[in-house]
């Protein structure tokens, strides 16, 4: 996971408090590291996987093929990209511009995916996510 | 005939009759029943998919659609209230009376957000929040954090001085007086009133907090005042646009009503003043 080997690069110690106030420091490192998913041309490939503790809190995200959701949806919000918070899959879903919004934080788009899980789980309060209830 | 106000301009017992109303349709469940609505089109409406509540032309007729049925609903149970508005570019602090609590309770506490007073706080017993994306169950706000703003009057007008209802691609990236209304480009006006609520409001789930409608029924207002001043600027598109509502097309979920059918307000309501 490039998570796990940029941690590794930082020196932080996944899921330790210790490690947690260093990867918040790290943040702003981290961010530089990827540069927001859209240039002249818009929205790009999907971004890469992620895999970290943030806030005592597993989020990972990565390429799915079955379009997100469990593959029970087709809609294809998340440009085949899976967003979860502790196994719980957060509905994602990209922008034209490559950016991306959650419905957690749905009207502030974030450059990232990793972005937009830290932001939900701020938001979170350590509160679970709801499954997914497709209407 | 239905007259929608100003909500700083109500009187103490419009203000009570209008939560009274709201605290009804959430007793008897026609309340939550607009929040799953709307969510089901938030996380639907996508910008190269079909898109008809968000993120597209039909933004605008979808929500004024939306707030009337829910208007009516409010009607039902008391035929004298009307949705009030709120004109956050002269509220725009968190001591407006809007968020006073005989009318909707004010920000939420440090600890978890929660609001505490007001009609709508938790412990008040009649607002618990069913349609949810998470585990909590209490209304929450989080009133201009991190030092966020709510649009200015000048910035308002910079987005109603646009010529263009919409533009190609008809989604998130489009130029145009729609798309800066909405927010997703330029100085952002709608989505940011969302953001500086915060709680639910910055949700899927936004129609949870009753600002929700006030919110709305401004951004409506802002539409007939830009009709007015652009009285040549049509809806756009016209016809034959894929996964666009044109002007004729039907909206889901009604599938009887068009934008064509939402252009003129005064058959449904009319304002305390012109817009």
């Amino acid at each position: 996971m490039s998570g796990i080997t940029r941690r590794k690069a930082l020196g932080v110690a996944a899921g330790g408090a210790a490690g947690l106030v260093a990867a918040g420091a790290a943040h702003a490192a981290v961010q530089q590291a990827e540069p927001p998913a859209h240039g002249a041309q818009g929205a790009t490939a999907a971004p890469g996987s992620f895999d970290e503790v943030y806030k005592g809190r597993r989020i990972q995200g990565g390429r799915t093929h079955d379009g997100g959701h469990g593959g029970g949806h087709h809609g294809g919000h998340g440009a085949g990209y899976t967003v979860r918070i502790d196994g719980e899959e957060l509905h994602v879903m990209r922008n034209a511009d490559g950016t991306w919004i959650s419905v957690i934080n749905h009207y502030e788009p974030q450059a990232t995916p990793k972005a937009l899980a830290r932001a939900a789980v701020t938001e979170l309060q350590g509160a679970a996510l709801v499954p997914l209830a497709l209407g | 005939m239905t007259v929608r106000k100003n909500q700083a301009q109500l009187t103490a017992d419009e203000k009570r009759r209008f939560v009274n109303a709201l605290l009804a349709l959430k007793r008897n469940g026609q309340y939550d029943s607009f929040v799953t609505t709307h969510n089901a089109f938030i996380m639907s409406d996508t910008d190269n998919g079909d898109r008809v509540g968000h993120r597209s032309p039909s933004f605008l007729p979808w929500h004024r659609r939306f707030l009337i049925q829910f208007e009516r609903a409010l009607q039902s149970v008391d035929p004298s209230v009307a949705l009030p508005y709120w004109d956050w570019t002269a509220d725009r602090t968190t001591v407006s009376s809007l968020w006073a609590a005989d009318f909707l309770g004010g920000t939420g506490r440090a600890r978890d957000g929660q609001v505490m007073d007001g009609p709508f706080a938790a412990a008040s017993g009649g607002w618990t929040v069913n349609v949810r994306v998470d585990g909590r169950t209490f209304l929450r706000r989080a009133l201009g954090s991190g030092g966020r703003q709510l649009p200015t009057k000048a910035e308002v007008e910079s987005v109603l001085a646009m010529p263009a209802y919409d533009a190609p691609p008809w989604n998130s990236s489009s130029d145009g007086f729609r798309n800066h209304l909405e927010g997703w480009r330029g100085v952002n006006l709608h989505n940011r009133v969302h953001v500086w609520v915060g709680g639910q409001m910055a949700t899927g789930v936004s129609p949870n907090d009753p600002v929700f409608w006030l919110h709305h029924a401004f951004i409506d207002r802002l539409w007939s005042e830009w009709q007015r001043r652009h009285p040549d600027s049509p809806y756009l598109p016209a016809a034959g646009t894929p996964h666009v509502v044109d002007l004729r097309d039907t909206m889901r979920p009604w599938n009887d009503v068009t934008p064509a059918d939402m252009l003129d307000h005064r058959p449904y309501y009319t304002y305390d003043t012109a817009a």
